[in-house]
Formats: structure tokens, sequence, C-alpha cells
């Protein structure tokens, strides 16, 4: 009989990024002994891979800046689909979890005065992102780390947890696996927290690396947990699409805060012509203006290039698709002519050696080329706007993997602050609930057999397919008929390959040993990346207008019913997944104030924001 | 569209060998790339360490013809592909399988650095000039690159009594920190080994980021330990007056 090791922890996080990171620590400091499990190395989480910076109304560059604005600028940005209570605490918590991480050591460029620098981005209406020139991730993940091991985690480093385990409906713990020997592990735990990142990968062309196959999703369901506003992916307005290998890679939305400029293959800057109603008045009108604000006038409205990522990547499908696009497909990204060598090559140096390196061109020379890509999911596991825990009783979220925070859209570097605002909260409510478990460990036994069993099939079932086969397939499928455009038919035909998919990822052959096996990884990988391709599809089919991250071809405007409405995934007693409209919680009247605010001149003059 | 030989090595801690694989290039492939067309077609156990594929996370060290990389970063027109080319694990750490070396060495030594360690009562204000020299330590993605080339460890396997070029430049953004006061003298001179290194800058060649690795983080912490525990003036002084960490001769350019 196949043989385990026993584990016990009061609190288990499943997830070393920023959020995993972070509700480590805090479960910590509350007295918790902790696991850490992590799919990759520590440090490398796909946290790493954030570039533009965190946002947090410090108000280090413009004073005027408050939680109050970011709080509206937020709602805005997500079509006022997010949780406001979520939204409320993470724009108060922001600035503090910033200066925390500098007292562990995070090292952030700095304003003249010698404080936190900040910088603009897409939707935010000041300065506002805390950054390390264009590898701000990096910043914060290794922060983390270093701050995680001083405080003594126990990191269990490229593990990957199969299933969670329940007794009585409540998560008492995982089953998982070391990729490095294939041995099989049990997680006793008197609390779970998901911190595993988004699903970027069941798209063909994303910014997201291996790891973010939506294992947490699909393992919240399984045990009851319900996923909200699944419909809502983020399409990034710019990832590389040239060379063919590197496409989908991300270039920073920094480069448009820096003053880089969006244009078409006639020369045209044609974010001019794609303001949305909602943000009219909001922005520059011609180029003089957006050049002013680029230069520091004050009185200047913000450029357009600087819409939220919604907005931006459809504009520029719309000029390829028009046939005014790039040569490779995109839109031209120009900062060549904006700035200076010396500062492009300060402010943006990942920028300048992944293109010098992998597409063979002086971004302080020549336009790059630029396409949306998968980038980020806004929806995730529902929680409790203040502790972050699931309706399953043990289970916590937090991060990416968790939902309502973002509404529809996200703003660019709102991800880095809601990792560590709601990383923390995630850790102590764990760490809370854990320390009133007084019970013995419970772990069924029979279950972990037959978990078992299930994981290792792959291995005796040689007439199966190829696991890689069965992801391209997947992944180009999902990219076709639930990408950035969709419309009934096409997220139609995608349940029903999806169905099919579906059988098929437990009909999968593997060959070699269970050592470091990246075939089997993948064949076990697909059985939960179907399962939440399959909430992703449904939940887009139940939505009939456009909004945020989820655009209908055959519905193209916003419709003030789904205005109100989140969509609410759950899984039956009988394993099939719905979806269940719910109306938005209430949101009360000086709150709904500051939100519906016309512009920041009315903000600051109704509520003193 | 052409096609190139690979010569990948598949084994473990007991030994392997080089085999060929036939994979077809398109433009602008890196060696990566190779790796995953291989696994998705021909040899799908074939282990290999990745992530970010972007240059930002350094999982994928390995030796590309010989010369160590990330195999993200290296692009199959910078090399010769008309002979074979071989792709084998860093040497230094022992190998798992395949591709994927075992590098949990460099954690453990890492825990023999003190952490970050603020003066008190500090306000938090720090000029970009006197953080400039911490952030280009700062950049470093552990890819462990630097570790693999350095002679110390890679010919003479001393990993006991010596950190290795990463945990020196990690003790480098730390004791060049304008708000740190922790001395972590004593460790580099004692079991963090920093009097084995003899400058041949083969980790500041390799490393993916261009960190100055010997002149800006090792020659300075050099000298450090030299000033702390060889320099007989300073010695006499110390002994008078007890030691106490250095001030940051960069603070200066605070008042500017």
């Amino acid at each position: 009989m196949e043989s385990y090791t026993t584990y016990d922890y009061d609190v288990l996080v499943i997830g070393a990024g920023g959020a995993g990171l972070r509700a480590a620590i805090a479960a910590i400091e509350k007295g918790a002994r902790v696991g850490v499990v992590t799919k990759s190395l520590l440090g490398k989480a796909h946290t790493v891979m954030a570039e533009g910076g965190m946002a947090a109304a410090m108000g280090n560059v413009r004073s005027e800046d408050n939680w109050k604005v970011h709080f509206r600028d937020t709602l805005k940005g997500g079509g006022m689909l997010n949780n406001w209570k979520m939204v409320e605490n993470y724009t108060k918590e922001a600035p503090d979890r910033v200066r925390e991480l500098e007292q562990w050591g995070a090292v952030f460029d700095r304003t003249p005065d010698g404080k936190i620098n900040q910088r603009n981005f897409g939707g935010h209406s000041y300065p506002r992102l805390a950054h390390v020139g264009d590898r701000t991730g990096l910043e914060l993940i290794r922060t983390l780390q270093d701050h995680a091991v001083k405080m003594g985690i126990n990191a269990h480093m490229e593990t990957t947890i199969y299933r969670l385990l329940t007794e009585g409906g409540a998560v008492v713990g995982a089953l998982g696996f070391n990729r490095q020997t294939g041995e099989f592990l049990v997680f006793r735990a008197k609390a779970v927290v998901l911190a595993t990142g988004g699903l970027g990968r069941i798209y063909q062309i994303t910014s997201n690396s291996w790891e973010c196959t939506g294992d947490g999703f699909s393992l919240a369901s399984m045990v009851g947990a319900d996923l909200i506003d699944m419909e809502f992916i983020q399409f990034h307005p710019t990832g590389m699409v040239w060379p063919p290998s590197v496409m989908g890679i991300l270039v920073t939305e920094g480069v448009r805060g820096e003053g880089g400029v969006l244009k078409n293959s006639e020369g045209k800057r044609f974010m001019f012509d794609n303001v949305p109603e909602r943000y009219k008045g909001e922005f520059a009108e011609t180029e003089e203006e957006a050049e002013r604000w680029l230069q520091g006038d004050r009185n200047a409205r913000r450029p357009p290039e600087l819409l939220t990522r919604d907005v931006v990547a459809r504009a520029i499908r719309k000029e390829v698709n028009e046939g005014r696009g790039s040569p490779h497909g995109g839109a031209y990204l120009d900062i060549a002519s904006r700035r200076p060598a010396d500062y492009i090559k300060k402010k943006l140096p990942s920028m300048y050696h992944q293109f010098m390196k992998l597409g063979n061109l002086d971004i302080t020379k020549e336009p790059m080329e630029v396409g949306p890509t998968c980038h980020y999911v806004m929806g995730g596991i529902r929680v409790d706007p203040d502790t972050q825990a699931t309706n399953v009783p043990g289970l916590y979220a937090a991060g990416e993997v968790a939902g309502g925070l973002h509404g529809a859209n996200r703003l660019g570097g709102n991800s880095l602050s809601d990792l560590v605002v709601f990383g923390r909260r995630a850790g102590m409510a764990a760490a809370e609930y854990a320390a009133k478990q007084t019970g013995s460990y419970q772990v069924d036994e029979a279950q972990v057999r037959a978990y078992i069993a299930e994981a290792l099939q792959p291995f005796n079932n040689p007439q199966g397919e190829n696991p890689f086969a069965l992801m391209k397939e997947l992944r180009a499928t999902m990219q076709k008929n639930a990408g950035i455009m969709r419309e009934e038919n096409e997220l139609k035909t995608q349940l029903e390959i999806l169905a099919n998919l579906k059988k098929r990822a437990w009909n999968t052959s593997v060959s070699g040993g269970r050592a470091y096996n990246p075939g089997w990884h993948t064949a076990l990988d697909m059985r939960l990346m179907v399962e939440i391709s399959e909430a992703v599809v449904l939940a887009a089919l139940a939505r009939k207008e456009s909004r945020g991250g989820h655009a209908r071809l055959d519905y193209p405007d916003p419709d003030p019913t789904f205005a109100k409405l989140n969509h609410i995934i759950r899984r039956s007693s009988d394993g099939t997944l719905n979806v269940v409209a719910e109306p938005l919680p209430e949101m009360p009247e000086d709150r709904r104030k500051i939100a519906e605010a016309k512009d920041l001149k009315e903000l600051s003059d109704k509520v003193g924001a | 569209m052409s096609t190139v030989t690979f010569k990948v090595f598949r084994g473990d801690r007991n030994g392997g060998e080089l085999k060929d694989y036939t994979v077809e290039v398109q433009e602008g492939m890196v060696v990566l790339d190779a790796i995953h067309q291989i696994q998705a077609e021909q040899a799908p156990d074939l282990a290999c360490r990745w992530n970010c594929k972007a240059g930002k996370c350094g999982s994928c060290g390995a030796e590309v013809n010989g010369k160590p990389t990330l195999m993200c970063m290296t692009r199959l027109d910078t090399i010769d592909t008309s002979k074979p080319v071989t792709v084998r694990p860093m040497k230094t750490f022992p190998v798992i399988r395949d591709l994927a070396t075992d590098v949990k060495w460099n954690y453990e030594a890492n825990k023999k650095i003190k952490p970050f360690t603020p003066a008190p009562g500090t306000d938090w204000i720090m000029f970009q000039e006197d953080v400039d020299r911490v952030q280009e330590f700062r950049k470093c993605i552990e890819c462990f690159l630097c570790q693999n080339v350095c002679h110390v460890l890679r010919e003479h396997d001393e990993k006991t009594g010596f950190i290795g070029p990463r945990l020196l430049v990690r003790t480098a953004s730390l004791e060049m920190h304008p708000l740190d006061v922790e001395n972590r003298l004593d460790m580099l001179k004692n079991e963090g080994g920093i009097g084995y290194c003899n400058i041949t800058k083969c980790c500041t060649e390799v490393c993916p980021e261009h960190i100055h690795i010997t002149d800006n983080a090792i020659i300075p912490l050099k000298e450090r330990v030299v000033d702390e525990y060889y320099d007989p003036v300073l010695g006499f002084f110390r002994r008078l007056f007890g030691s106490k960490k250095r001030a940051e001769p960069s603070g200066q350019a605070a008042d500017d």
C-alpha cells in the first residue's frame, strides 16, 4: 500500500506568493504553527513577475490623494460590481501595508524629499503606485520571503496540493505530493488559507506562469465553496506579440505611466477616440493637453492611454480588426520618442532588457508592438470582506484566488496591495479560528486513500491521452470561444468542448517515474483546469451585457439590470456547477456618495476627500 | 523553419547520459521553448524547472553548450545551431532529475545572514542616491548561476564554510542599507568565508541581472572585514573606545 508522510499545522497556507507569505506571517504573529506549501521554490511564485507597482493612497507625490479617492477609482474601474466593504478595507489599509514592507527591508524608489515614490497608472486619479523600477513584484516577494524566514516558516517547496480534505463539512487539511520525489504528503490542519493565485494558463495567450492553473478555485469549489464573478477575466492591453515564442509576456503599464503612447499603423494616437461615456471629461482631449500633463502641468488632464485596462485592450483589438494594426497584429507602444534613453533604462530596466534579449528591439529607439494577453481574474472564491472566510468552515482565501475586491475590472497596481492587505487579514482570521478548534486532528483515512489512487491512475493507463496535447487543446479553445470578446454560440460550443475535455482529463497516460515528472503534473493540473474553465464559461453565458473584463459581441453595452448583480458559481450535491444571480451587497449612503462622485471636484466638495 | 538537434542530460543523482532530440525551430525561439517542445512531443517526463519565461524568476538556469545561462533568455539565434546544442543541469548542485537540480543548500546557507534590523525610531527618510547601490543588489532573482560558477563551490565544494556570491550580495544589500544597524562582519569573516573569494569575477560574468557582484558587493565587504579585523591602528582605537558599526560614508549625500 502507498505510504505517505503526515504534517500537522494550526494553519496550512497553500501558495507562497504575496498573499500566502503575508498570511503565513500574520498567522505566526498570532502564535499559530504554520506550514506553507508552494508548487515552486520559495520566491519564484507569480508575484515575482509583477512590474509596475503597488497602489496605496499615501499621498507622497500628490497630497490630495486619500482612501476615498482610491475607493472611488477602484469602484469606478470595477464597473461598480466590487464588494464595497472589501474596497473600503483595502483602500484604508494599503498605505500601512506598504510602509510595513519598508520596515521589513523593502527599498522602494524615492521622492526628492526621501519618501516612497509613487507613479501614475491607468484608472488612478493620482500617482499612487509605490514601485521599484519595473520589478516591484520581486521586491515584494523577496521582502516577504526574508521576513517569513526570519519568523520561522515551515516551507514545503515544490509541493502540489491535489485535494482538500474535509470532515463533517469543514476543511481539515489537504493531500499533496512532493514534486521532486513524487511522495505523498498529508497535511492535517485546523484551518487552511488558499493563496494559489490565478488561472491564466487556461488561455493560450497569457502573461501567467505555468503555476497559474487555477488550482485554488477548483479545490475550493470541490469542497462546496462559492465562487463569484468568474466571468471577469482581465486581458492586459500590452503583452508582447512578437516573436511567437514570447507572445503574451507582459509589457508593464508603467510604460504608459511614464509617458508611453499607443499608436496605430497610421501613426494615430487612437485612444483619444476611445474614451467611454463614464470617463468623459476626466481625460485629456488633445495631444497638446496630454503633453502638458506629461510635463507636470497640474491643470492638464491625464492622457487617454491611462484609461482602464478593459478599455485599452478592446481599443487595441478594434484597431487590429479594422486593419490598422502593426505588422504582427498589435499596436505600437512608443516610449522612445517620449523620454530620454537614460530615463527609460532607469525607470523601465527590465522592459529594456526583455525586448533587447527576446525581441531584438531597443525600446529607447523604436516603438514596441503590443497586444492583449490574459493577465488576471477578477472573480474568485467568495469571501467575507473582513476575515476572508469562505462559506466552508476552516477555509480562507486571499489574493487573486479570492473574488470581490476588483469587481468587473481591476486597476493596475491594485493587486500587489490586495495581496498584503487581505493576506494579512486571512492569516489572522485563520489563526483565530484554529485556536478555537480544540479537538484532535481529523483526517479521513479512506478519503486520503481514494485520492491517492485517483492521482496515480495516469501511470496505470497506457492507452490514455498525452496530457500536454490535452492542455494545448483546452487553452486554444478557451482562447477562441471564451476570450476577450464573447458571444453565446461560441460559449455554448465551449461548454460542449469542456464536457468532452473533462472526461478526457481523467483518461491520460504518463510514462516514467514519479520523481519530478512534468507529464504527471500536467495530467493532474488538467483535472482542475477543466473545472475552473467551466465556471468561467457558465458565468460568461449568464451575463448578457458587456462590462469590465467581460465583453459580449451579442450584448455590446452595459445593462442596468446586470449592474446590480453578482454571479455566484455554486456546486450542487450532484457535482454540477450552477450560476446564481445575487443582488450586490447594499452600500451605505455615505459610501455611495464617494463612489458615485462625478469627478474629483465633486468628490472634494461633497465628501471632503 | 529548420531543425536543430539537442543533446539533453537525462538522469538523476546516480548518473545519466545525453540524449538526442530533434526540434523544429521557429523565429525567436529560446532554449526553454525547445525543451518544452521536447517535453510535449517526445519526452513527457523530461524534468526542467521554470516559471516566468521572461528572465524575472530565475528558475531555469542550466548549462547550454557549457555556458551557464537562463534557458528562457537564451535565443537559439545567438548560439551555433549547426552543431548539436548540449543542455546540462547546473553542475554545482546535486541533480534531482534531468535539468532540475537540488538548490536547497542556498536556502539553508541564507539563514546564516542576520535579518534586516532598522535603527530604532527612524523616520524612514532615505534618498534615492543612498539606495541606488542597495537596489542594484536587490535586483537579484536568485537564479544561483553565480553560485554555480563560483569555483569555491563548483570545484572545491566548500559549502560549509562559504556562502557564495549570491549570499554575499544579499549580505551587501543589508550591510549597505542606509537604515540597517546590524553588524554582519563576524559572519562574513567566519562561517560566511568571504576570504575564500579570490575575485575571479566568474559570478559577475554570468549574472543575468548584470549586478556588479565582485566590484560593488564583495570587494567593499572584504574591505570592511579587513578594516574591522586586520587594521592595527583602528584595532588599537577600538580596544580603547569599543567597536561600533561604521557610519555610512554615502550618508553625506542626504544633505544635498
